[in-house]
């Protein structure tokens, strides 16, 4: 085990920045053009000026609708892409400068089960497990612990992913991601996609990985719900920028509906950003330039 | 100690994971496999056509041979392009790139492993190839130095594993057509390395540009093992130039591709979508 700088903090963001350059092109005219006026590359800041702390064991929520930075600001923290500006520490260490320290700490479930689809689930797991420096057996050994814990029976554990069901492909993902044991496991919409049962055995499991093991977790979502119940701490993002901070209760005891309902954090975030969750979801990001 | 066998269990980990792929696809593997025995054929059939074509008396076995040889060390050396830059774009595809890229190994084991599966499967390819035309057109390899030309073919694959790396980089870049832009530097290789011919029918400066080719020194060390049965001594003189061109090639290789794995870090062109 890789000794921590930090102890007490498992991810610290200070004031980062990260901007993507697309270009924008008319139709029909060759990319050896000069450009008209109206085709200069767009910039979309995905991360504007971030700062969060996450403590130890924590499961962290950042809530916010799609194209708002969830993704991107996990994807910075798994060394997956260089911030422009600002510094991420995973237990003390720099993703930029001590990226292989980092690598050894954290595992990362995405929205999107990647696999090698006509391979089984057991043969991407070992391939998983391997470039973490398990022995074949050991690995093997987990695996199976890991998918009945989950509820895969042995005989899906053999077939190729390609005949799971999405909610089973995403239980064998999130398997390859606790096989290596990271103190920092960052889950991007991991129950995006999955019906009821699935999305409760998902939630039930992120539960015991922290209550059972040394973990911390920083789960992305545009589920509500699910940020309230699992989510010690929520951050919410709007168009790559932190609006607010802390506790679902004290979140939620910042604004008061008009009908004196209890409040949501659907209602937060319409308090905080003058626009519904919902409405946002297939917004293109904010341009700034 | 134990990050070396750590690193070790991770090169190990691509060879296994492309066997196990080879065994979902083996109907492809058939096909590919025929169509390579086929296409190796279809040139040694030219130094047997030969005669025909120029109405004089050549040695039609020397010619066979000839080609034999190039076509062996052509479909070598694709072999380890195809694949190579192929499981760069095939994990860009499924999507895995991003998984494998995050694992705490480093750039140098995740290559060597993906390379060294490439040569493994290059060799046998290439054994099958040589086995069919031997049998096809019943060559006499009795005085060749069989051996040393695999000696010649090894030295020549860590020249050749550099430049696959190197080509890695395009699907690395380009999710969409990056695979098949490697074919370039394939192209240029073919042309300047002497695969079909001697490399002095070239224009000067193609002549210059052929002595930085691996695939020059390989051809020229196999064709002096199996056509001249020269020994292992002899072919000293290619080998040479061969593991100086490995020694460069390899770490320039890890290098480019550290710094194409940055810019596509930089600029967010990892993901799936590109």
């Amino acid at each position: 085990m890789l000794p921590l700088k930090d102890e007490h903090v498992a991810l610290r963001l200070v004031d980062v920045c990260k901007t993507f350059k697309r270009e924008k092109r008319r139709k029909g005219r060759w990319p050896w053009q000069a450009p008209h006026a109206d085709e200069t590359a767009t910039l979309v800041r995905a991360l504007d000026h971030v700062s969060l702390e996450v403590r130890r064991h924590e499961i962290f929520g950042i809530l916010g609708p799609n194209g708002s930075g969830k993704s991107t600001l996990v994807r910075v923290v798994s060394t997956l892409l260089l911030p422009d500006s600002g510094r991420v520490e995973v237990f003390g260490y720099d993703v930029v400068r001590e990226e292989q320290a980092v690598k050894r700490l954290i595992n990362r479930v995405s929205v999107e089960a990647a696999f090698f689809k006509k391979l089984s689930a057991m043969e991407n797991l070992i391939f998983g497990a391997r470039l973490y420096g398990l022995p074949g057996a050991e690995a093997r050994r987990r695996i199976v612990a890991i998918l009945e814990r989950l509820g895969l029976d042995e005989e899906a554990t053999y077939q190729p992913v390609e005949d799971l069901s999405r909610g089973m492909q995403q239980k064998v993902a999130i398997a390859r991601a606790f096989l290596t044991q990271p103190i920092l496991l960052l889950l991007d919409e991991p129950t995006t996609g999955l019906d009821p049962r699935s999305r409760r055995e998902v939630q039930a499991f992120v539960r015991e990985l922290r209550d059972t093991h040394d973990a911390t977790i920083l789960l992305t979502t545009h589920d509500m719900q699910e940020a309230e119940q699992l989510c010690d701490r929520v951050a919410i993002i709007d168009r790559g920028r932190i609006v607010a901070s802390g506790t679902p209760a004290a979140l939620k005891a910042q604004v008061a509906p008009p009908d004196g309902a209890a409040p949501t954090l659907e209602d937060v975030f319409l308090a905080l950003t003058g626009r519904p969750l919902v409405e946002w979801a297939d917004e293109e990001k904010e341009v700034v330039a | 100690m134990s990050t070396l066998i750590r690193e070790a269990r991770a090169s190990y980990a691509f060879v296994e994971r492309n066997i196990n792929l080879i065994k979902r696809y083996w109907g492809w593997e058939i096909v590919w496999l025929s169509y390579s025995v086929a296409n190796s054929l279809a040139v040694t059939y030219i130094g047997a056509g030969m005669g025909y074509i120029s109405g004089q008396t050549v040695d039609t076995q020397f010619l066979i041979m000839y080609l034999l040889i190039g076509t062996l060390v052509w479909h070598f050396l694709s072999v380890v392009f195809d694949v190579v830059s192929e499981t760069v774009a095939w994990e860009r595809w499924e999507g895995t790139i991003e998984y494998t890229l995050m694992a705490p190994i480093s750039r140098f084991t995740h290559l060597v492993g993906t390379t060294l599966f490439s040569l493994i499967y290059a060799f046998f390819h290439t054994a099958v190839i040589l086995a069919a035309v031997v049998l096809f057109f019943r060559l006499d390899l009795s005085g060749a130095n069989l051996g040393g030309a695999a000696l010649v073919l090894l030295a020549g694959s860590v020249s050749f594993i550099g430049l696959g790396i190197v080509a890695a980089i395009l699907p690395l870049l380009f999710p969409e057509r990056g695979a098949q832009m490697t074919h370039v530097v394939q192209a240029v290789l073919l042309l300047v390395s002497g695969i079909y011919y001697p490399v002095e029918v070239l224009p000067d400066w193609l002549q210059l540009v052929s002595r930085l080719s691996p695939a020059t020194y390989v051809l020229r060390g196999m064709r002096a093992a199996i056509l001249d049965g020269a020994p292992l001594v002899e072919l000293r003189a290619t080998a040479l130039p061969l593991l100086v061109l490995g020694v460069v090639l390899v770490p320039l290789g890890v290098f480019v591709f550290q710094q194409a794995e940055r810019f596509a870090k930089r600029t967010g062109r990892l993901s799936r979508d590109g």
